[in-house]
């Protein structure tokens, strides 16, 4: 009796979530589709300009879905090597007391809110830039990339160091009992033996730079154009959905075209996270783990 | 001069943290020989076994005590390499933990960590030792396919070829038939019984028949310690020590 009181219960809870995502994704098709039907799809997604205010209003989200990509670039290539290169030490250089203690401090690096990452962008990373570049604003995908970068460290990082303390202590055994040295056993055995776990990580800290908004709407710069370089002020998806939300009437062409960026938005996190989820599985299975 | 003892053990002691796991061990193991350890659960066979290839180094917070010579030389000494030392006492573990590469890349691997560059030398090599480790004619026509695909025998015959590519001097085999079904363990002993012509070697077993069919020698472990060791036949039929009785009669552990 007792026992099926508790099935219940957990049956719900786990249904409810269910019924958020769905909901979720119901809104956003109902809410975002209208837009396809004035615009166009393809000249949505691909249209070079973003001008949903003027008369005629322009709605291309190119420029933000590029800015969005410029950006996430960025920020992998500065939170790969950190994270990953952390995970590595905390793993191989530093004794397990110590890593007892350092890897709940990086972790907690992650729970940090992202409008103080923002601010920290804006204060002391924006005027470094304009300085040491002679820019009119340091407010730019480079910056943004530098503090999505950083914020994405302790994901990378967390979840790389996993993997790597799950590759089995017998392949590290194996290797050494062959005569291999420390570097040849980290480089050719557990580096590949983890190496779609570290994927993973870096997947899921990709999916957490793209989806991420107050970091930058705060240090991006907000230019809805199609970037030429780092240094120049950009748009991303995200920024732009929260910039504008407020200002675009209710089920106007505006407010449809923000409720569809959030529809591409959200099939790009979906497949990041499909991605991650596949590769994982098959770092279990080749690790012999339950698949 | 011709010296008989390939390895030899003086008066170790070998601490996990404040835990001692062996005290004062002294043995000698013999040249081209085969000597087995056995003895009951936790009392350090594998500890002493690993300590012959310097394979405890990976433990943290141990502590040693006493010596242990191979041909003379004492492999502990600071002066000493222990990546030199692993690819002279090759060791075989009780799980087959071959790599999650292919069949081919396991056995490559000792030889190009080694300085091993050649394809063809490689190549040659990697079906010698499949030859030597009785695998060849099992896994000839799929040497690319996965190493994990192998049944549990085939894997531990691997590990053995994996072993044998980088031409050792010992081998050290612990428990390597413990998760193995008796067919492959027969296969296992009849290798054994094979590359004693070629190597010496020291392996740990809980099976005491095993012991006694593959080994020329054995040593009694006990707590830790080394109650007895002799020839094999003396150890089995007039055993010295009551403790080493009881254990081969089956009265304990
Ligand atoms: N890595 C370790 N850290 C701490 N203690 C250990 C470690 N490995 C072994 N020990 C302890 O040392 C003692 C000897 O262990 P060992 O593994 O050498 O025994 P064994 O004779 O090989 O046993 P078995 O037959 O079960 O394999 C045991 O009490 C064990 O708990
Ligand atoms: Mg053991």
């Amino acid at each position: 009796m007792k026992e099926r009181i508790y099935k219940t219960i957990f049956a719900i809870l786990a249904f409810s979530s269910l019924v958020f995502l769905v909901g979720i994704v119901i809104i956003l098709f109902k809410e975002g589709l209208p837009i396809f039907k004035k615009v166009g799809f393809f000249s949505f997604l691909f249209g070079r300009a973003w001008y949903p205010t003027h008369s005629p209003p322009e709605f291309g989200i190119l420029p933000l879905i590029l800015a969005s990509a410029w950006v996430t670039v960025g920020a992998v290539l500065v939170c790969v090597p950190l994270g990953v290169g952390s995970a590595l030490c905390l793993h191989e250089l530093v004794s397990e007391r110590q890593r007892a203690v350092l890897k709940p401090v990086i972790e907690i690096l992650a729970s940090i809110p992202s409008v103080v990452y923002g601010f920290f962008g804006m204060m002391i990373v924006t005027p470094f830039l304009q300085k040491v570049f002679h820019l009119p604003t340091g407010l730019c995908a480079f910056n943004a990339s530098l503090v999505l970068g950083v914020m994405a460290v302790p994901t990378v990082c967390s979840l790389s160091e996993d993997a790597l303390s799950f590759v089995p202590k017998s392949f590290r055994e194996a290797s050494y009992a062959v005569g291999a040295d420390r570097w040849q056993t980290l480089t050719r055995v557990v580096l590949p033996a983890a190496g779609s776990g570290i994927s993973t990580a870096i997947i899921l800290g990709m999916s957490r730079a793209i989806g991420e908004t107050m970091t930058v709407l705060m240090v991006a710069g907000g230019a809805a154009v199609i970037p030429h370089s780092f240094l120049e002020p950009v748009r991303p998806m995200t920024a732009a959905i929260a910039a504008e939300m407020g200002e675009a009437p209710m089920a106007s062409d505006h407010y449809h075209a923000l409720f569809a960026i959030a529809l591409v938005l959200f099939f790009i996190t979906f497949s990041f996270n499909i991605m991650a989820e596949f590769v994982s599985r098959r770092f279990r299975i080749k690790l012999g783990l339950s698949g | 001069m011709f010296d008989p003892v390939k390895i030899k053990a003086q008066h170790v002691d070998f601490f996990y943290g404040n835990q001692q796991a062996l005290k004062d061990i002294s043995m000698d193991i013999d040249v081209g020989r085969v000597t087995a350890i056995i003895g009951p659960s936790g009392c350090g066979k594998s500890t002493f076994i690993r300590l012959l290839n310097r394979m405890n180094d990976l433990v943290a917070h141990t502590v040693l005590r006493g010596h242990i010579y191979l041909e003379g030389q004492d492999i502990f000494s600071p002066a000493v390499d222990p990546v030199e030392i692993r690819r002279r006492v090759g060791m075989v573990f009780q799980k087959p933990n071959p790599f999650p590469k292919s069949i081919f890349e396991n056995i490559a691997y000792g030889l190009e960590v080694n300085g091993y560059r050649d394809r063809d030398v490689i190549e040659e090599r990697v079906v010698m030792s499949l030859k030597k480790a009785a695998l060849w004619e099992e896994v000839k026509e799929r040497l690319r396919d996965s190493a994990l695909k192998l049944s549990g025998g085939q894997q531990q015959r691997l590990c053995i070829a994996r072993c044998l590519a980088v031409a050792p001097e010992v081998l050290l085999f612990d428990e390597p038939c413990a998760s193995l079904d008796p067919i492959s363990t027969a296969k296992i002993e009849e290798l054994i019984l094979e590359l004693k012509k070629d190597y010496t070697i020291a392996i740990v077993t809980h099976n005491m028949q095993q012991a006694a069919r593959v080994s020329d020698r054995t040593a009694f472990f006990l707590l830790g310690e080394l109650v007895e060791m002799g020839e094999t036949q003396h150890i089995f039929t007039a055993p010295k020590d009551k403790r080493t009785e009881a254990y081969i009669t089956g009265r304990f552990g």
